[in-house]
């Protein structure tokens, strides 16, 4: 056993990518297990290493921890990212509500089906352009620091990079009207351990294809 | 101005009700505000209230919280509801995650189109006999302590005892295959706090109606 945290999920972004991105910003190495067809989300149900039934699962510090915000939340508050106090904390958690939301939506696309593509689409750029990025962007600009919360990184600033990224993926230029949540994007890809995530060979996912999907679907339903 | 938590929510359960619990299991007294109407909400949004556009909006301690899950840890890590440490933290965010999933079927029922209604609610019995339910009455039995984790009352008690009414107002004999739940469910109701929020006259709010479900769809209809 190599004492590093084993993350169980499959082989792509889904609700494990949030996950993948706080480890590597926080410097810790980690392992990954893929479940590829049902029969290994079965034997992971059967053999009770899944609490609800469910991935994600990510052993770490002897516990088989589900549920992607109880994981988050531990590795957060282990290598401190969330915050100095119980208010920064407050902060950082409504701050990270509102991208785990916006999460849903950007990574749900790909599975939806046909019909219902553009729908999500439009409803998806809607509340990114409209609702969450002015957001951030008058956080950034009240609070007047590096950082969304307190003065240094935490997993709200972690978890707002890989939205913009995920966001940029479907339109390049979405952060066109936000001048801060630019600038914010530059400072924090040049975090070395982010910066080592964002180069290629890292343990960052890319977006699902389109031919994945039905496989995907297989092992889950 | 009170000094008193001010939740703003519609007149009725939603996501504002595992608050409403939370901060009830803590003894803490809060007023609350009703949406009524779409302007009541449009003007929310206008006077930069929301930060998502969304409620539950609870003002505690300066700060105008949203987000159901930012609000009630930051009441339990307040009130000491969250475990002792780093692990015990970890425990009752799973389980709490866990129930949430449960407790959004709930949420939803409402909403589904009739035909849909009978399906729904074979679901929410599935999960809670087959999936949830048998989850935390392993827990209890394997310590054989009153409540979830560390010997302690903690958020984790609140959520499962709010889920556990919540799921008999649909499907009353849930209980059936779980002893260790009936005691605890007993033992919870003993508890004077949240005896109290279980007498006619407190805030806790009704099952959901029609006109709740109206009301929902008059203000936040786009």
């Amino acid at each position: 056993m190599s004492g590093n945290p084993k993350l169980h999920y499959i082989n792509g972004r889904g609700r494990m990518e949030p996950i993948r991105w706080l480890l590597a910003a926080a410097g810790v190495e980690f392992e990954e297990s893929y479940l590829e067809k049902k029969e290994d989300l079965t034997k992971l149900q059967k053999n009770g290493s899944l609490l609800f039934q469910q991935v994600p699962m990510v052993e770490i510090d002897g516990m088989k921890l589900v549920q992607t915000r109880a994981i988050a939340n531990y590795i957060a508050i282990k290598y401190n990212l969330y915050g100095k106090d119980l208010k920064e904390r407050a902060l950082i958690d409504m701050y990270v509500e509102g991208m785990f939301d916006l999460n849903e939506l950007l990574m749900g696309y790909g599975y939806q089906p046909a019909d219902k593509k553009d729908q999500h689409f439009t409803n998806m750029m809607d509340k990114t352009k409209n609702r969450y990025f002015p957001a951030f962007e008058k956080v950034l600009k009240d609070h007047g620091k590096d950082f969304l919360v307190g003065n240094q990184l935490s997993r709200a600033d972690v978890q707002l990079l890989e939205i913009i990224l995920m966001a940029e993926e479907f339109k390049p230029d979405i952060l066109a009207k936000f001048p801060l949540l630019q600038s914010f994007k530059a400072r924090i890809s040049n975090i070395p351990t982010i910066k080592k995530f964002l180069q290629p060979g890292s343990q960052r996912k890319p977006p699902v294809r389109e031919e994945e999907v039905p496989k995907v679907m297989k092992i889950f339903y | 101005m009170s000094g008193k938590p001010r939740l703003t929510y519609l007149n009725g359960r939603g996501r504002m009700e595992p608050i409403r619990w939370l901060l009830a299991a803590a003894g803490v007294e809060f007023e609350e505000v009703y949406l009524e109407t779409k302007e009541q909400y449009d003007k929310l949004i206008k006077d930069g209230f929301l930060l998502f556009e969304q409620v539950p909006l609870v003002e505690i301690d300066g700060m105008k919280m949203v987000q159901t899950r930012a609000i009630l840890s930051y009441i339990a890590g307040k009130y000491n509801l969250y475990g002792k440490d780093l692990k015990e933290r970890a425990l009752i965010d799973m389980y709490v995650e866990g129930i949430a999933d449960l407790m959004q079927m709930i949420l939803m029922f409402p909403f589904s189109p009739p035909d849909a209604k009978e399906k729904n609610l074979d679901s929410i019995k599935e999960r809670a006999t087959n999936r949830y339910f048998p989850v935390f009455e392993k827990v209890l039995k394997q310590h054989g302590q009153d409540f979830l984790v560390g010997n302690k009352f903690s958020w984790a008690d609140v959520q499962l005892m709010e889920a556990i009414l919540a799921v008999e107002e649909k499907i009353p004999a849930v209980l059936s295959g779980f002893p260790k739940l009936q005691v605890f469910k007993t033992k919870m109701s003993n508890m004077p706090t949240i005896k109290k929020f279980l007498q006619p006259g407190s805030p806790r709010k009704p099952p959901p109606d029609a006109h709740y479900v109206e009301t929902v769809l008059k203000v936040f209809k786009k």
